[in-house]
């Protein structure tokens, strides 16, 4: 009797132990974007996750893979971020310029206030789409890790390249402006 | 008479924590129960800008005289149910109270039952083991000296 006892606690406790593992390489093996930005740095075209979010700016969803045809600049930004600002007025005038090219620019307003994303946005003069995402759900699959960060996406939904930070320096707004030509042309 | 007495005092606790609880929440008391959902710590520890904004909005809401309850439901609307530091005490939430309280009751009945067996293992073995022959020779004619 106590052997059996001692049997099933040895059973169990190797049980729990292989459970731990099984959800320790679950987490790793679909834990996606992490690498996501490295695979657009090496000159892949890494499928940008999808996502449906509110918007902003206006009644309705968007879904990102509804864009497909169109190259997409999605910008992740929160009112609370300074470099967000700065950055700003640029993402307007690349939207403005470059719509009629089919391209869309997309504000991702995470982890903030509704209130505060729209008082930003009328600040701003951003007339471009703005999703929100309050719980910043949709950013693991980018591997967002700041504020701001910004993805080129091309005509069929795949990461040109990724930007961590403001794209606020000339060098950076010249990369932007290669990157989306690249994805117009995919 | 005393009983009267205690009943007094225990209905005025009674009220007196009732009166406390419909009071105006504790902006302090909020925010020790509050994520920042960039920093993921608790709002009372965190610095950064979206905490700070949480904060006044938790200010600004006890001033406009909201309940805790009203306060917490419209962060978890702007922010989801993961700024709260623990999980709600219902629907899929109330797992996170519950599991723990299961394991720790079927850990004490596993060790329970464990203890139970090896202590009756033990007992039966000590009980049936034979005597080596030799050695209850010995006993015998020890115990025969003692009596003689």
């Amino acid at each position: 009797m106590a052997h059996r006892a001692k049997l099933v606690a040895q059973g169990v406790a190797v049980g729990l132990v292989a459970l731990l593992f099984v959800l320790l390489a679950w987490t790793l093996l679909t834990e996606e974007g992490g690498d996501l930005a490295a695979a657009a740095a090496r000159g892949e075209r890494p499928q940008a996750p999808d996502f449906t979010l509110e918007r902003l700016d206006e009644e309705g969803e968007i879904t990102l893979s509804s864009l497909e045809g169109k190259a997409v600049v999605l910008n992740v930004w929160a009112s609370w971020c300074i470099p967000c600002k700065e950055e700003a007025p640029f993402l307007e005038q690349v939207w403005q310029q470059n719509r009629s090219r089919g391209v869309v620019v997309v504000g991702l307003d995470a982890k903030d206030f509704r209130s505060d994303a729209r008082r930003f946005v009328e600040r701003f003069g951003l007339t471009f789409p703005i999703v929100y995402d309050g719980p910043g759900a949709s950013l693991g699959g980018y591997g967002v890790t700041g504020f701001p960060e910004t993805f080129v996406i091309d005509r069929e939904g795949k990461v040109v390249e990724a930007f961590a930070g403001a794209v606020n320096a000339k060098e950076d707004r010249a990369r932007l402006r290669a990157a989306l030509e690249r994805a117009l042309t995919s | 008479m005393r009983l009267r007495a205690l009943g007094v005092v225990v209905g005025a606790l009674i009220a007196s924590g009732a009166a406390a609880a419909a009071g105006p929440p504790n902006a302090a008391d909020l925010e020790a129960e509050l994520v920042c959902p960039v920093c993921e710590t608790t709002l009372d520890q965190s610095t950064a800008p979206v905490a700070q904004r949480m904060k006044s909005f938790i200010r600004l809401r006890i001033a406009a005289g909201d309940t805790e309850q009203q306060i917490k439901d419209a962060l978890v609307d702007e922010f989801g149910p993961g700024v709260l530091a623990t999980p709600p005490k219902s629907g899929f939430g109330l797992l996170a109270w519950l599991l723990p309280l299961v394991v720790l009751l079927a850990g004490a009945l596993a060790v329970g039952l464990l203890i139970r067996s090896w202590s009756r293992g033990r007992a039966t073995a000590e009980d049936s083991q034979p005597l080596d022959p030799q050695l209850e020779r010995l006993v015998d004619d020890e115990l025969a000296r003692f009596d003689g």
